[in-house]
């Protein structure tokens, strides 16, 4: 019924269908004992957190199969099989991808067989011993669920030339199908990868017979797919990687032409079939295609000038031969540092002034760069490089424009960027200044936590033309408001742009817009920045933009005012007489394993390493997609897929070279509600108050008004109830590297290593969490599966931080950060606008009750707002401001 | 029977009964009951253990049968949701597992019988039991299996070979929540059919646990899809846990891909602070209503919470519809 669609149904947790439209099935081969001796190592010593870890870093690295084999004389492969499939199944980053059991012994297929849910591939039956056994495996693989690899072999051996390939897979498809019932579908051959250049004669057709053969399978045997394990072919050049990376993409490129559509591949040992030097490849194909008597001689030779080198030289040299302005342009487009200081100097001497050197070739690359970044041709990541180029050569001229005293720039413009006062992001402002400075803008960047006042001094003594501001954190959205107001006042006409994650074109139209008579326009990412910047610099086109951004935030503003009143509001005694119901009477509190506080003195990142969530560090780069399927893009997944091995690159030296240092401090404290939204603790023996706040919008029925203290069990109770605290850091001793690539004018590798430091404090976070619920308040211990328990969800427990939806109020981080005493412990500061520095760091609290969940506060009113500065004891007007935007009144 | 029970399903939505714990609960039985005189003397407590009814009150389960047919049930369930030695341990009952099933099938075939006026059948339920094979119960030791491969297929091989001789016309695996657990179940049940030398209509019923939209083990519904079928199954479907209209949006991921017939047989809606189900009779059909105008479905049906009065709103609409059409080529 689906034989004539050639769909492969796979599984894991998730599906995997192979359609004759699906590109290459990779089929990661790392977690394999014969082929990896550190693998294997890892299983002897029964290191199974390592092996997971292989495991991971296959799936992350784009594995979509994951193939596991156990077969070594040493160990008891039914015992490690088993053992390692069923540790797989409890990792759902693993368990995601279905699984090929690959062994020679049968007993340890069927063990792995008995170990996966989903649909997995046996790798491999064949006709070795005969039809008898051939058939009762296939019948058993039917009936356990799974696909088969089917190996080209019979009673008299492998398959080694055309004819006995095609007779042999057209045997073993004609019994599987007709005697066994197998699904053809379910049927992959492999036609056996031989190696190639051996020097044999009878090897000379090794790579094209197979090439024949599966062209011959995919034609005959209906339905039936190809594979193999492609890094055999070049077995003759082992320690010449140069040229077997070039082979095996060959070898996979004419494969997959002849319908070879999964293999066993290691995708770091692959080059991209279109960069393969020209003669190398030309080489390689004569021999993979047995089309010149002498191949093998012709490319042994050459394979002796290749080795070492690397393809890497030899592609060089073709972009070398060109004149130097063309290769200026060349290293600028494709990001290449290599040789930019020496082309700089020999562009130098051709030019009367060393400026002419930048207004010539080098704007003329970043202009090039300029256009296939606006036209969507290159990514973030890629300009971001360009920019470094482009930054050292300036930096290299920079001394004999001195000299020469000649003049000044012809810049488009001067930008003016900070990131606000009280705030120290600034990934995303970087990038903006990078991307500007490529499409030549002169940009001053005054760095992070920049007062208001020193922001607008600098705009007059630098004479800029556009003044732009950024954060990240809530309160900066008011220190922002702030600017405008300022800049009001002191009568400025620059136009300010607004940027920053938490910022908004509805904000900035709502709260910021008004209050400048200036210009004020929300830029929503780098890739704006320059045709806004652009627009602005000429003075028709400014104006054009002004009034058309004015008449939209008016409008915006007007919706958003009269949208607003419609809404509905408790008073808040009302919304907490709606608070979440928890029966207290038949509920105990989980007791943490220790009371106080816990540090963590230089954490293994290498750990943390596998918690990382990659989809916002991609956000970053403004690539846009959901790991890992954005590495799979077909617009951004080439550039993703760099960006991504760049970081592993980097993230492995920061592990080796221990760039950062990642600490924590977690603590336990008895805690009671106390006054409906409170909470009291005991913290160093005396009593602490967070203060919490609740939601107020009218709720639909049976929906409480939730405020976090819900889930603490009452003083009234009198049951002993637990919070918890926790404030991690993966980020000290950033700044000497930063500074070190900063020197170097790099700001890619800036921006890179921010980045993941903030990816690593997200996976401390996770993984700490982790440990809390398992280890730490190890209340996740007892679970014990009965019908009822199964049908809850896995995990209980929050980690709401202060200054997100739940708990919004930054200032409670005061508490937070003095019970923990994280400052001394964790060497995290908190900044006056309750930013934590180092930016790469993760504080909140811990839930543990299982109807605690994540929710955001919302709107609240002023009865509420008035009640809680009271709490706290802190004057209206200042509670007002740190609550800012969560105000339903002005 | 089959290929009747295979011809009927083009012509009409089928229906299968509703809860059966619920049903029971209205009884309000004691522990005599449950032991009848059979297990008087038994060591443990056998209150609670629904599946010993079959034995101990066979009017009772007959009843609820016969309320079932009545309201319009095409199928009903056979009282064996626990009728395995591994989930009867919990009540040191293994020994009574082969005659639970038995005598469960041979009643409800009688109560089937006693209608006339469309056929009717018997499905024999084969539940997931109370341990996973793909998942660890101790949480400091993930590679810890409760349960294996082989044991769980010792005793879905037990369980349905008593099914079959009671007289089932299909068996039921139902509300899995580890694929594996189903798929030694599906693998028990081909080597019995193997050794009969005959086969009987396979149903097969996934629960998705939550907004996840995955089921307790991790598997989306497409791949739970995938995972089962490799067998020439009756059908495919979810039950429990959700209620209809939560339950949706993954029937329309097995009606869009499924080569078999598609079941649905969702709760009374979510559980209410009591554990209770609410939704009336009508609030449910409403919701059911989408699917078979979606044309979703060809078996609905009520899980927990459900009763006689659900099940006859249901078939009284379902009249209306035309069943899914099933998949039998693929999309190219």
């Amino acid at each position: 019924m689906e034989t004539d669609c050639n769909i492969l149904k796979l599984s894991g947790l998730e599906p995997l269908i192979v359609t004759k439209e699906s590109n290459f099935i990779n089929i990661g081969e790392r977690t394999n004992v014969t082929g990896s001796k550190v693998f294997l190592r890892m299983v002897k010593e029964d290191r199974y957190e390592d092996a997971l870890a292989v495991a991971l870093d296959q799936v992350r690295g784009g594995a979509q199969v994951l193939d596991v084999n156990m077969d070594e004389g040493m160990i008891d492969g039914v015992k490690a099989m088993t053992t390692f499939l069923n540790l797989i199944a409890s990792e759902p980053d693993i368990a995601r991808i279905p699984i090929m059991i690959d062994s020679s012994k049968w007993e340890i297929i069927e063990a792995g067989l008995k170990c996966v849910q989903g649909k997995s591939i046996v790798n491999s039956i064949s006709l070795k011993s005969g039809e008898a056994e051939f058939i009762h495996q296939a019948k058993l693989i039917k009936k356990y669920g799974a696909a088969t690899v089917v190996m080209a072999f019979d009673e008299d051996g492998q398959a080694d030339s055309y004819d006995r390939r095609i007779q042999i897979c057209k045997r073993s498809y004609d019994i599987l199908v007709n005697e066994v019932n197998f699904n053809p579908n379910d049927i992959i051959f492999d036609p056996n990868i031989f190696p190639v250049a051996t020097g044999l004669d009878e090897h000379r057709n090794n790579a094209l017979d197979f090439f024949n053969a599966a062209k011959w399978i995919r034609e005959n045997l209906k339905g039936a797919h190809v594979s193999g394990g492609v890094s055999n072919v070049s077995f003759s050049f082992r320690g010449n990687n140069a040229v077997r990376e070039a082979m095996h993409s060959a070898f996979l490129y004419h494969g997959i032409q002849n319908g070879m559509n999964m293999g066993i591949v290691n995708p770091s040992m692959l080059e991209v079939y279109d960069s393969i030097d020209k003669t190398l490849l030309e080489y390689v194909e004569d021999v993979l295609l047995n089309r010149k008597d002498d191949a093998t001689e012709r490319l042994l030779e050459y394979a002796e000038k290749v080795k070492g080198g690397g393809k890497k030289k030899e592609e060089d040299l073709e972009w070398r031969n060109q004149d130097v302005k063309e290769r200026l342009k060349y290293a600028l487009v494709k990001g290449l540092v290599e040789y930019i200081d020496e082309d700089t100097e020999e562009c130098r001497k051709l030019f009367d002034k060393p400026l002419e050197v930048i207004e010539g070739p080098l704007m003329d690359g970043m202009n090039i760069v300029g256009d296939l970044f606006g036209s969507g041709k290159m990514f973030l990541p890629q300009v971001v490089k360009s920019a470094r180029v482009m930054k050292k050569s300036v930096a290299y001229l920079q001394p004999f424009i001195m000299a020469s005293q000649s003049g000044e720039s012809k810049k488009l413009g001067k930008v003016l960027l900070a990131t606000v006062k009280g705030d120290v992001h600034d990934i995303g402002k970087n990038i903006v200044g990078v991307v500007l400075a490529c499409n030549n803008f002169e940009v001053i960047d005054l760095g992070v936590m920049v007062p208001t006042e020193k922001l607008l001094d600098e705009a007059i003594k630098q004479n800029v033309d556009i003044v732009g501001v950024s954060g990240l954190i809530t309160p900066s959205l008011d220190e922002m408001v702030d600017v405008a107001k300022e800049m009001e006042r002191r009568n400025f006409k620059l136009p300010l742009l607004i940027g920053g994650a938490t910022t908004s074109k509805l904000h900035t139209a709502v709260k910021i817009e008004h209050h400048y008579s200036g210009f004020t326009i929300h830029v929503l990412d780098a890739s704006r920045s320059v045709p806004i910047a652009t627009q602005i610099m000429n003075e028709q086109d400014r104006e054009k933009l002004q009034k058309e951004t004015r008449a939209e935030y008016v409008a915006m503003r007007d919706r958003h005012n009269s949208k607003k009143e419609t809404k509905e509001y408790l008073t808040i005694e009302n919304a907490r007489k709606n608070k979440t119901q928890i029966d207290w009477a038949n509920y105990t509190p989980p007791k943490p394993t220790f009371i106080g506080t816990r540090t963590f003195v230089d954490y293994d990142l290498a750990e943390l390493r596998n918690y990382i969530d990659w989809t916002p560090f991609f956000q970053v780069w403004e690539l846009h997609g959901k790991y890992p399927t954005i590495l799979e893009d077909k617009i951004v997944g080439d550039e993703a897929k760099k960006l991504f091995a760049d970081a592993n690159a980097m993230l492995d030296k920061i592990i080796t070279e221990k760039w950062l240092t990642a600490k924590a401090v977690i603590g336990f404290f008895k805690a009671n509600s106390i006054n409906d939204d409170d909470i009291e603790i005991v913290a160093n023996n005396k009593i602490k108050i967070l203060h919490h706040l609740r939601q107020q919008n009218k709720k639909a029925a049976g929906l409480p008004n939730f405020c976090l203290t819900d889930y603490i069990a009452p003083i009234e109770s009198q049951k002993e109830d637990y919070i918890g605290g926790f404030a991690v850091t993966a980020g000290i001793g950033i700044e000497k590297k930063l500074e070190e690539f900063q020197a170097n004018n790099d700001d890619y590798d800036v921006i890179l290593l921010k980045g993941l430091a903030d990816r690593l404090a997200e996976a401390f976070a996770e993984r700490m969490h982790e440990r809390v619920r398992k280890e730490f308040w190890a209340y996740d211990k007892t679970e014990n599966f009965s019908n009822e328990d199964l049908i809850k969800e896995k995990y209980t427990g929050i980690r709401p931080a202060p200054g997100y939806p739940a708990c919004i109020d930054h200032t409670e981080k005061n508490t937070l950060f003095e019970i923990l005493d994280a400052t001394k412990e964790a060497e995290i500061i908190l900044t006056e606008g309750m930013a934590m520095y180092p930016t790469a760091a993760v504080s909140g609290w811990y839930f543990s009750h299982p109807d605690s969940k994540y929710f955001g506060i919302g709107k609240i009113a002023k009865d509420q707002v008035v009640d809680y500065a009271k709490r706290k004891d802190m004057p209206l007007e200042k509670m007002e401001r740190w609550l800012g935007s969560a105000l339903n009144y002005q | 029977m089959s290929n009747n029970l295979y011809e009927i399903a083009k012509q009409k939505i089928l229906i299968l009964d509703g809860a059966m714990g619920t049903m029971i609960q209205r009884y309000k039985l004691e522990e005599a009951d449950f032991r009848g005189d059979r297990f008087k003397e038994h060591q443990h407590p056998l209150k609670g253990n629904n599946d010993l009814l079959s034995i101990t009150r066979p009017d009772i389960i007959k009843e609820i049968h016969r309320q079932y047919f009545q309201a319009g049930a095409d199928i009903v369930e056979t009282n064996t949701f626990s009728g395995t030695t591994i989930a009867q341990a919990d009540y040191h009952l293994e020994d009574a597992v082969y005659d639970i099933n038995f005598q469960s099938a041979k009643l409800a075939k009688e109560v089937a019988n006693e209608f006339t006026d469309f056929p009717r059948f018997v499905a024999g339920a084969m539940g997931p039991t109370n341990r996973t094979a793909s998942l660890s119960p101790d949480v400091n030791n993930p590679g810890f299996r409760a349960i294996t491969f082989d044991q769980l297929v010792t005793a879905y091989h037990q369980q349905a070979k008593a099914l079959i001789d009671g007289g089932v016309d299909i068996l039921l695996i139902e509300t899995i929540f580890d694929t594996l657990n189903a798929k030694a179940a599906l693998f028990a049940v081909q080597t019995l059919f193997e050794e009969m030398g005959r086969e009987l209509p396979i149903m097969i019923s996934g629960t998705i646990t939550d907004a996840s939209g995955r089921t307790l083990s991790g598997q989306t519904t497409e791949a739970f899809l995938i995972s089962m079928s490799h067998v020439n199954l009756f059908s495919i479907g979810l039950n429990c846990a959700l209620g209809p209209r939560e339950l949706r949006p993954y029937l329309q991921i097995l009606a869009k891909s499924a080569p078999f017939m598609v079941s649905a047989y969702p709760n009374a809606g979510l559980p209410n602070a009591f554990g209770g189900y609410d939704e009336t009779p009508e609030q449910m059909t409403d919701a059911v209503k989408e699917y078979l105008e979606m044309g979703l479905i060809n078996i609905l049906g009520g899980c927990c919470g459900t009763t006689p009065q659900h099940i006859k709103a249901f078939a009284e609409a379902a009249k209306a519809y035309k069943p899914r059409q099933i998949l039998t080529e693929s999309v190219c």
